[in-house]
């Protein structure tokens, strides 16, 4: 067997997490804490006012509000949306130069130096999280002094979206490997999940059964946002059946 | 159909002095078309650079319409570049006596197009420095382009088109170009010669010209219907609602014909009118080109009612949440404005045989071309306003940028013309001469 590095399979091989996120709509207040956070700690530039009001804002997650019922008797729900991850991702093969594919773990990345800003992916993504980056970037102040050095800034020109905090699974490994331990479910939490106040949000790997997020997957009340086109996304909404 | 479309009062010595006489000079109302469609790109090209310079937000493109102006202008160019050439070879293989005025006129609009049109990516994409990547060159880190893009077809294609386009255009040129050499003296006599690739007229060169200009004739042609099908790929293989549809590909090569003799007609229209070819480019030329234009005009209007037909009675929620914002309120107007252009108004200009004339045969052109700019633009600004997702929708409307380079395109276009009829005969001299031993 391999020395005792991240949850070595039976045969010996590294164990490959496969991540998975589940959020819980049932939960789900819509403070927007998460956009906050993500915003934060992925060096999301601000737009500014008149530029967010053309459309030009960048949120890696969103909150979308869905209204039932006739007023005066509304019910509004929040879904938080983000890059779903997609196993099958519609907006992997439409790019030109290959900067965008799905890694061993899961992830759907992005490689910004590669990109060429094409838009063809963000086009092609039914879930219209990916991002154009229309200008440099530039934070109001004092956000500019607050920058995470674990993310890389996005020059003008690329397409950028949410990562699963991709820098956050890194550190997760390494802090690991300098204890000499596998890697623990809830080892690995995104800003958004991290700062949830209802924690609505569930990270983990989903090929380990006995994760938080399998149970929440196999819990029977999860479902895929636009399950129908079959982009077997990575994000699962848990609420009530109807 | 008369079988020839030689003046006849005139004979092959006399057609070859009256055509190269008719090449403009650098008259002061030349230069200034030249100086006035110059400053037109200038400007455009400034708009670029700031473009660049400034970024990309400058322009109107915005979430979730990524893609504006700039895919409608690359798609209507690409599809104007099919005038020429594959008219020119249909033209050419089945024998059309009547091509011969009309052929060099319109394999130069495709070149022209596609040379426009061709830049309309770069001048798209974000990081414009580094367009290369999409090229598969050799390179130390072994990276490649993804063969899987349409885009990536889209570069093949386009690449391959305008390579034979050129060689077409260039291989009817060679005999008028040792025509013009053996006329003229000094630097002008060298450059003609040198470019005539020594051209004596020798019977092994007309047959070996004879064969050229057939294998490209038919080479082109397939070429021709693969670019606009990869153009129409850029959409289809994707899965925004409306794009996803199996008859992108023959629907975009129709319009694409469509558009491109719409195009041919105004600039044969134009050519006659200043260049005084009345002689050359009659009635009949005009009357035969509008009839393909009817035909093609048909055939647009079948496939744009089988589109919509199957979007709207199929009536999924995601296509129709696009069918109905391009049928009501603003892009309704210009929905209807489509059909009028493409449709209704040549439908009568050209079907009513009293009202058939060159003037309205050109008009029936000018419509045409709005019409299927708007056609495009139909196709690519609804569908990207209205994501799956409701609260992703959003709205979509050029900036000056855009604007400075659609109408800079328009007067490259003008430009590139001016200066090719100034070098160049646009009709080509040698088809008229009937000792030509392999005619």
């Amino acid at each position: 067997m391999a020395e005792g590095k991240r949850n070595p399979e039976e045969d010996g091989s590294e164990h490959v997490p496969q991540w998975a996120m589940a959020i819980d709509l049932d939960r789900c207040t819509g403070c927007e804490a998460c956009v906050v956070a993500c915003s934060a700690e992925n060096n999301v530039p601000t737009a500014g006012q008149e530029q967010a009001a053309m459309g030009r804002a960048k949120h890696w997650i969103r909150i979308d509000r869905y209204y039932e019922g006739e007023f005066p008797n509304i019910k509004v729900k929040y879904r938080p949306v983000l890059c779903q991850h997609c196993d099958n991702a519609p907006c992997e093969p439409v790019c030109p130069v290959y900067a965008t594919y799905q890694n061993a773990e899961g992830l759907n990345v992005q490689i910004y130096n590669r990109c060429i800003g094409t838009r063809y992916c963000a086009n092609n993504c039914p879930y219209t999280v990916r991002f154009f980056d229309w200008f440099a970037p530039e934070w109001d102040g004092p956000l500019d002094l607050q920058l995470n050095p674990d993310v890389s800034i996005r020059p003008a020109g690329v397409v950028e979206k949410c990562t699963f905090c991709a820098h956050r699974i890194k550190r997760a490994k390494l802090d690991a490997d300098a204890e000499d331990r596998d890697l623990a479910d809830g080892d690995v939490q995104p800003a958004c999940v991290q700062s949830c106040p209802a924690e609505a949000m569930v990270f983990g790997d989903m090929s380990d059964s006995h994760s938080k997020v399998s149970k929440k997957i196999e819990s029977g009340r999860s479902e895929q946002l636009l399950s129908e086109l079959g982009t077997k996304p990575r994000v699962y909404y848990l609420r009530k059946a109807d | 159909m008369a079988p020839s479309g030689e003046p006849t009062e005139l004979s092959a010595s006399s057609i070859s002095d009256d055509i190269l006489s008719r090449m403009p000079r650098a008259s002061g109302r030349y230069m200034a078309a030249i100086g006035f469609f110059g400053a037109v790109v200038a400007w455009a090209l400034f708009a670029w650079g700031y473009q660049i310079q400034n970024g990309f937000g400058n322009t109107g493109l915005r979430r979730p319409v990524y893609w504006g102006f700039y895919i409608v202008n690359f798609v209507f160019w690409i599809g104007i570049s099919h005038a020429g050439t594959l008219i020119s070879a249909i033209l050419r293989l089945t024998g059309a006596g009547w091509r011969k005025p009309v052929t060099r006129a319109a394999e130069a609009i495709t070149v022209f197009c596609l040379m426009i049109g061709g830049l309309f990516p770069l001048i798209h994409i974000g990081r414009v420095w580094y367009f290369y990547w999409m090229i598969p060159y050799p390179n130390e880190r072994l990276l490649w382009p993804n063969f899987r893009s349409p885009l990536f077809w889209d570069l093949t294609a386009i690449l391959t088109y305008l390579t034979g386009s050129l060689i077409y255009l260039y291989l009817p040129l060679i005999p008028d170009l040792a025509e013009i050499a053996g006329r003229s003296s000094g630097k002008k006599q060298r450059i003609y010669r040198a470019l005539s690739l020594g051209w004596t007229g020798s019977d092994r060169q007309w047959q070996a010209l004879e064969r050229a200009m057939k294998l490209m004739a038919m080479a082109i042609l397939a070429i021709a219907v693969s670019v606009h099908s990869v153009v129409a790929y850029d959409f289809s293989m994707s899965i925004a609602p409306t794009w996803h549809s199996t008859i992108f590909a023959p629907y975009f090569v129709v319009g694409a014909i469509f558009s491109g003799i719409a195009a041919l007609v105004l600039v044969m229209a134009a050519l006659r009118k200043l260049m005084g070819l009345e002689e050359y480019l009659r009635e009949e030329h005009f009357v035969n080109l509008g009839k393909l234009l009817m035909l093609m005009s048909l055939l647009w209007l079948y496939f744009t009612f089988s589109e919509h037909l199957t979007t709207w009675y199929g009536n999924l929620p995601y296509e129709m949440q696009v069918f109905n914002l391009r049928e009501q309120g603003f892009f309704g107007i210009v929905f209807w404005t489509m059909v009028a252009c493409n449709f209704a108004i040549p439908f009568v200009l050209l079907g009513v045989s009293r009202l058939r004339s060159i003037a309205t045969i050109s008009i029936s052109g000018a419509t045409v071309l709005i019409g299927m700019w708007l056609e495009r633009f139909l196709i690519v600004v609804p569908t990207l306003s209205r994501p799956a997702l409701p609260a992703a929708w959003g709205n979509y409307a050029p900036s000056w940028i855009e604007l400075s380079i659609t109408a800079g395109t328009f007067a490259a276009m003008a430009l590139l013309y001016l200066l090719f009829v100034k070098a160049f005969p646009i009709i080509a001299i040698w088809e008229y001469d009937e000792t030509i031993p392999a005619r």
